[in-house]
């Protein structure tokens, strides 16, 4: 831990002031760019992590392959690579199996090996049962072999994460060479868990990619709730409930979104009390039925899945949340100075209130060109 | 007097451009200036560096073009700090005395632990805004906000004042007030209009001669540096908060 000490806090202050840093940017009208300025608003946001995890999720990432699940895997050793991989052509067509190219002159601490692969689920198993079939061979990953861990699971879109500060995970993974419509970003301040690879955020499945910055007290609760849906929690890091909440709430229950930013941060017992009846029987019936996925504690939340970003805070906004506006354009910021930096212009900047709701959505002419399926 | 391709002085005066600069640097170059004799600082294009100001106690002028980072004017004695732009999180954290003056909105927690001194905001501040701010005898913090404030305004107060003036409309905050002055146990919060929903660590007192006259003594003071007329402010009626109790926790921890 010495040496940590001295990389994270060069000027040897008695006290280390942090918070993670988040930052999300998406274009409603579907134009892939870069990822120039969401990595200058997080090197600008430095301050806020220690260098023991940054990482990116871009939405419209691999739109060549708009049909496949890309698998992004970090292995500890050969072996583990050599056992995902006979596992994966049991279960899955493979139809591209590559290195993720990465920048080897950027020094991150003790890289893993970095694969991607591109893959279907193999004839017999239903379209429609493909995300459930995905998602079942993600955990057996995950929870069976040893050394390996698919990062990210979805379609037309991919997670890049390791140790070290987000502008140098950028570099290292070559985020430059990529374009999106939609990026988020995270740079870590672990707090109650260790900073390794796989603990660094986005934290991704199928879909769905989430940062966060705080501390979710409930994560016991939340946790032992969705091992029931047989969600297994592996990661060593209170930030995985939140993915796999929305998962089992949004795709498989089906529920709006704003259904599921009432469960996650639902209004005070005191205000359901001072709502009109059919309202206070919505909220009660709510915290009745999903208690157990309130998520409690500080946090701030970025939660994307394809085509739309998300913002949410806990309910009494401990903290912090920027959202920003220019045209098409919508950023959300633990700091409203990394989205003036990148948009001097911003047309308007605001900070929601605790437990609002922020929704960025593709424009209904992206959404077709962007989400619909090429095989019809 | 101190060099630096970033900073450029004139007589009492230096000019410094942050842009790009860590909050290292561009508080080392606000100290050193200070110390070789500057009075008045205008720093430009800052990004979010934070700690700007934080113990400078020397009667300086500071202008700042952008958005200062987090604990802005922190522990400051008696100098004068004037944003054009909104300021982040913890402006005015323990200030001990001195003015600031945001031409914008600013985050969460502006004038934590506040002891001294003075904030003028003309937009809207966060949560939690005078979180335990405290005064004692001369020392009399004051924070002035223009909009509205987030919940939890004057958590643990301890004494110092707080004046929300709602001049933006009629805001969906208006007449909420989730979680003000929990936990208060001294000062006095004035606001602009009626309130409902208060806890009961608060209550509502009639204002005095005494109050009118501090009233109309800082809100003269509001309108001079963002333009507003006095008189309209004043003609509404205000309401005055003051704690229900010297010990809102008596029953907790007795």
């Amino acid at each position: 831990m010495e040496n940590l000490g001295c990389a994270n806090n060069p000027y040897r202050d008695s006290k280390v002031v942090e918070a993670c840093s988040l930052f999300g940017v998406m274009d409603r009208g579907g134009r892939r760019f870069d990822g120039k300025d969401i990595i200058r608003a997080m090197a600008n946001m430095r301050e806020r992590g220690n260098g023991l995890g940054g990482g990116f999720a871009v939405y419209g990432l691999y739109p060549d392959y708009r049909d496949y699940y890309a698998f992004h895997l970090m292995y500890e050793n050969t072996t583990a690579k050599r056992r995902t991989e006979e596992f994966l052509a049991k279960h899955f067509n493979l139809h591209l199996t590559e290195e993720i190219p990465t920048n080897n002159n950027i020094q991150l601490s003790n890289p893993p090996l970095l694969w991607r692969y591109f893959l279907q689920p193999k004839k017999g198993c239903g379209r429609s049962s493909w995300d459930d079939y995905v998602l079942e061979k993600v955990m057996t990953v995950n929870n069976a072999i040893e050394g390996a861990f698919v990062f990210s699971s979805g379609r037309d879109m991919g997670v890049f994460k390791g140790v070290g500060y987000p502008e140098d995970a950028a570099e290292y993974f070559c985020l430059e060479e990529y374009e999106g419509y939609m990026w988020t970003a995270h740079g870590r301040f672990p707090t109650n868990t260790p900073g390794w690879w796989g603990g660094a955020q986005p934290f991704s499945v199928l879909d769905w990619a989430v940062v966060h910055n705080g501390e979710i007290s409930s994560y016991g609760t939340n946790r032992r709730y969705l091992e029931m849906y047989r969600y297994l929690c592996t990661m060593h890091t209170d930030t995985e409930v939140l993915v796999y909440a929305l998962d089992l709430l949004r795709r498989v229950h089906g529920l709006p979104l704003e259904v599921v930013s009432k469960v996650f941060a639902p209004p005070f017992w005191f205000e359901i009390d001072r709502m009109e009846r059919k309202e206070k029987e919505l909220y009660t019936a709510l915290r009745q039925v999903y208690g157990s996925l309130l998520m409690n504690g500080p946090f701030t939340v970025i939660f994307t899945s394809r085509g739309e970003m998300v913002g949410l805070t806990d309910r009494i906004k401990l903290r912090p949340l920027c959202v920003g506006v220019k045209d098409d354009l919508i950023y959300m910021s633990s700091e409203e100075a990394a989205i003036r930096l990148v948009c001097p212009s911003v047309e308007r900047c605001w900070r929601p209130k605790g437990g609002e709701l922020v929704v960025g959505r593709l424009r209904a002419q992206a959404v077709e060109k962007l989400l619909a399926s090429s095989e019809v | 007097m101190v060099e630096h391709e970033k900073m450029k002085v004139e007589e009492t005066t230096a000019v410094i451009d942050a842009q790009g600069l860590h909050h290292r640097v561009l508080n080392g170059l606000i100290k050193k200036a200070v110390f070789e004799g500057a009075k008045k600082l205008r720093i430009l294009n800052v990004h979010g560096q934070r700690y700007i100001g934080a113990g400078l106690s020397h009667g300086v002028e500071v202008e700042i073009h952008g958005t200062p980072g987090g604990d802005l004017a922190s522990f400051m004695g008696g100098s004068r700090i004037t944003v054009y732009g909104n300021v982040e999180d913890g402006c005015g954290n323990t200030m001990a005395g001195g003015e600031v003056v945001v031409h914008g909105h600013a985050g969460d927690i502006v004038g934590y632990a506040m002891r001294g001194g003075r904030i003028f905001i003309r937009g809207c501040v966060g949560y939690r805004a005078a979180i335990h701010m405290k005064g004692f005898q001369e020392r009399k913090p004051v924070l002035v906000v223009g909009g509205n404030a987030g919940d939890f305004l004057g958590e643990y107060m301890a004494g110092g004042v707080i004046v929300l003036l709602r001049l933006n409309g009629s805001g969906e905050r208006e007449g909420k007030a989730n979680f003000l002055g929990t936990g208060m146990h001294g000062g006095t919060i004035y606001l602009r209009g009626e309130i409902s929903g208060l806890n009961n660590h608060v209550r509502s007192v009639e204002m005095n001669g005494e109050d009118l006259r501090l009233l109309r003594e800082l809100v003269e003071k509001f309108s001079r540096h963002f333009g507003y007329d006095t008189d309209r402010i004043l003609k509404d009626g205000f309401t005055k908060l003051i704690p229900a109790a010297r010990r809102p926790y008596h029953e907790h921890y007795s």
